[in-house]
């Protein structure tokens, strides 16, 4: 493994005294292909398909003839799948810390959020594409499925409550990136996401029933009640009010901190 | 070029750097030179952005590091060979690096050449890796954008003798490309032989800084004799600062010469009387950085 080599680094012609700055969509590239190359991001990946075809096969086997629709595959694929992304997410912004590939990654592009960025914009980008792959399986199954039980094929969910429900998952997982932003350590954030997840809105409905003035504040600060109104299909104008209102408060606000926090910090 | 201005930074009740100035000239290998926990690595982390100074600045051909448009292009960093995903493939590491930079593909496997990394060896994922595999990925990483300036913290290490010899030869070619070299290591020797310049560096502060050639010549006289006290007693009497180390040599900043003179005049027979020039930088280092060595004064 030795060489005699003395010549110094192969230089490629002239040195051009200027260089251009990086693209963001080169940086949204390099960020895509971080999280498919190592051998965990690729079975991460690849988990979203498996599980959608599990998910899909299960419905085929177990649910009953009269309720095999295009909406109880939907349901049973989007619930795994509403926990993976968000790991996709926070992974892909915590391993730079975890696994300090961040000495490299912020030596070769010193702006932060720049990185953060391409990588929220990726996570959102594979969030639509996985969902869109997810929603063709169950598709699949829904024909594949209705055809074996001998019944009637039925397209029970609408364009707009597929959208809705991409834009949930979509949400899970920037809520899930916004996490690996704050704590920035992999086992953190994914204690994190469980807190968000499972905790806070215990929490919120314990409150809700035992508190009688808490019961009106409570879908204003609830983000994942008034992330259900997404799923039950048409949302009010209320709802949305509420969705923004807690996305602001438990989405936004956490991620700009993150952000700030990230330009500061130290990468060790 | 490296220009480093004052650069001051604490960390809660502790001060890692301490007011540290010096350049780093193009054309030269500057070696950054002191024991473990001197602020080596500190100092370069400021340099490359990743650590916020306190107060001072780092500034590489005159720009502070986050203003590069591409800095790959024009500063190669070599922090720590391990901070690497170990689950990626050397390739895909290089592959990394060389698509954030916008570089052509073929510069992976020139660089995968150049520091003599098999194809085989490329495709093995980093877990893999020896200690002197990952600073040669490392290298390489540092020269795929074939950068002007090279900022590299105990490259070294790891490395089997031949590979230190190779890495010599390369940075010393590189350099007399132009390109600065700005180098880290506690190993004294690997540093003695190939830096022109020389910065220490102990608890936090530069303790010397010049030319290899001024640095030495600065190193003193060691005389030994019998009657040790007597001269050690006439030195003084000459207004020459003199230190006894425990194997009974006396050792002055004073040249050699005047030393003979006042042992003449004194009438005092010397065993011994030499210039510390040919006992090394490691002498010197040892002496400068004793109050800030963990094992304690030395010699």
């Amino acid at each position: 493994m030795t060489t005699l080599t003395q010549e110094a680094p192969v230089t490629s012609g002239t040195r051009p005294a200027k260089h251009a700055p990086i693209p963001l969509s080169r940086i949204m590239r390099v960020e895509l292909i971080k999280m498919f190359d190592t051998r965990s991001g690729f079975w991460l990946m690849a988990s979203i398909g498996i599980a959608a075809v599990l998910a899909t096969a299960a419905t085929i086997i177990f649910a009953p003839e009269s309720e095999l629709d295009y909406e109880a595959f939907a349901t049973a694929i989007g619930f795994p799948i509403a926990i993976i992304l968000p790991i996709i997410g926070l992974l892909s912004v915590t391993s730079e810390w975890s696994q300090r590939t961040g000495l490299t990654t912020f030596t070769l592009l010193p702006n932060r959020s720049l990185v953060i960025n391409a990588k929220l914009l990726v996570a959102v980008g594979i969030g639509v594409v996985s969902m869109f792959l997810a929603m063709a399986i169950g598709a699949v199954g829904n024909i594949v499925g209705t055809a074996i039980a001998g019944v009637d094929t039925t397209w029970n969910v609408s364009a707009y409550e597929l959208s809705l429900i991409v834009l949930a998952n979509v949400l899970g997982m920037l809520i899930g990136s916004m996490l690996g932003v704050l704590i920035r350590n992999s086992a953190g954030a994914i204690v994190g996401y469980f807190v968000y997840n499972a905790l806070l809105p215990t929490l919120f409905m314990t409150l809700g029933n035992l508190q009688e003035w808490f019961r009106d504040l409570w879908p204003w600060v609830d983000f994942a009640y008034a992330q259900g109104a997404l799923f039950n299909g048409d949302p009010s104008g209320e709802d949305w009010a509420h969705l923004a209102v807690t996305t602001t408060i438990w989405l936004i606000i956490p991620l700009v901190v993150g952000l700030f926090l990230i330009r500061k910090s130290e990468v060790k | 070029m490296i220009t480093v201005d004052s650069l001051t930074k604490r960390y809660r009740g502790f001060t890692a750097v301490d007011d540290v100035s010096f350049v780093a000239r193009p054309g030269r290998v500057t070696g950054f030179l002191g024991p473990n926990g001197a602020g080596k690595s500190t100092t370069m982390r400021v340099m490359v952005g990743l650590t916020e100074a306190t107060s001072g600045s780092a500034t590489i051909q005159g720009q502070p590091f986050a203003e590069l448009p591409n800095p790959g292009r024009q500063v190669g960093v070599l922090l720590d060979a391990s901070a690497q995903h170990a689950g990626r493939t050397g390739r895909e590491i290089l592959a990394i690096a060389q698509r954030t930079m916008g570089l052509p593909k073929a510069r992976v496997d020139e660089m995968l050449s150049l520091v003599s990394l098999t194809e085989s060896e490329s495709e093995r994922r980093v877990r893999n890796y020896s200690l002197g595999m990952r600073q040669r990925l490392g290298i390489a990483t540092a020269l795929i954008g074939d950068p002007e300036v090279l900022i590299l913290d105990e490259p070294a290490n790891g490395l089997d003798p031949a590979g230190i010899r190779w890495m010599r030869d390369l940075l010393r070619g590189y350099a007399n490309q132009g390109g600065t070299v700005l180098l880290s290591s506690h190993l004294l020797h690997e540093i003695e032989v190939i830096a022109d310049d020389l910065v220490m560096i102990g608890n936090g502060r530069i303790v010397a800084e010049g030319t290899k050639a001024e640095l030495l010549h600065a190193a003193g006289t060691t005389v030994r004799t019998t009657a040790a006290a007597e001269l050690a007693q006439a030195l003084r009497n000459a207004g020459i600062v003199v230190t006894q180390s425990n194997d009974g040599a006396l050792r002055t900043d004073a040249p050699a010469d005047q030393v003979g003179q006042i042992a003449l005049n004194a009438r005092i027979a010397l065993t011994e009387l030499r210039s510390s020039d040919n006992a090394g930088l490691e002498e010197m280092f040892l002496e400068l950085t004793a109050e800030t060595q963990r094992e304690g004064a030395a010699a």
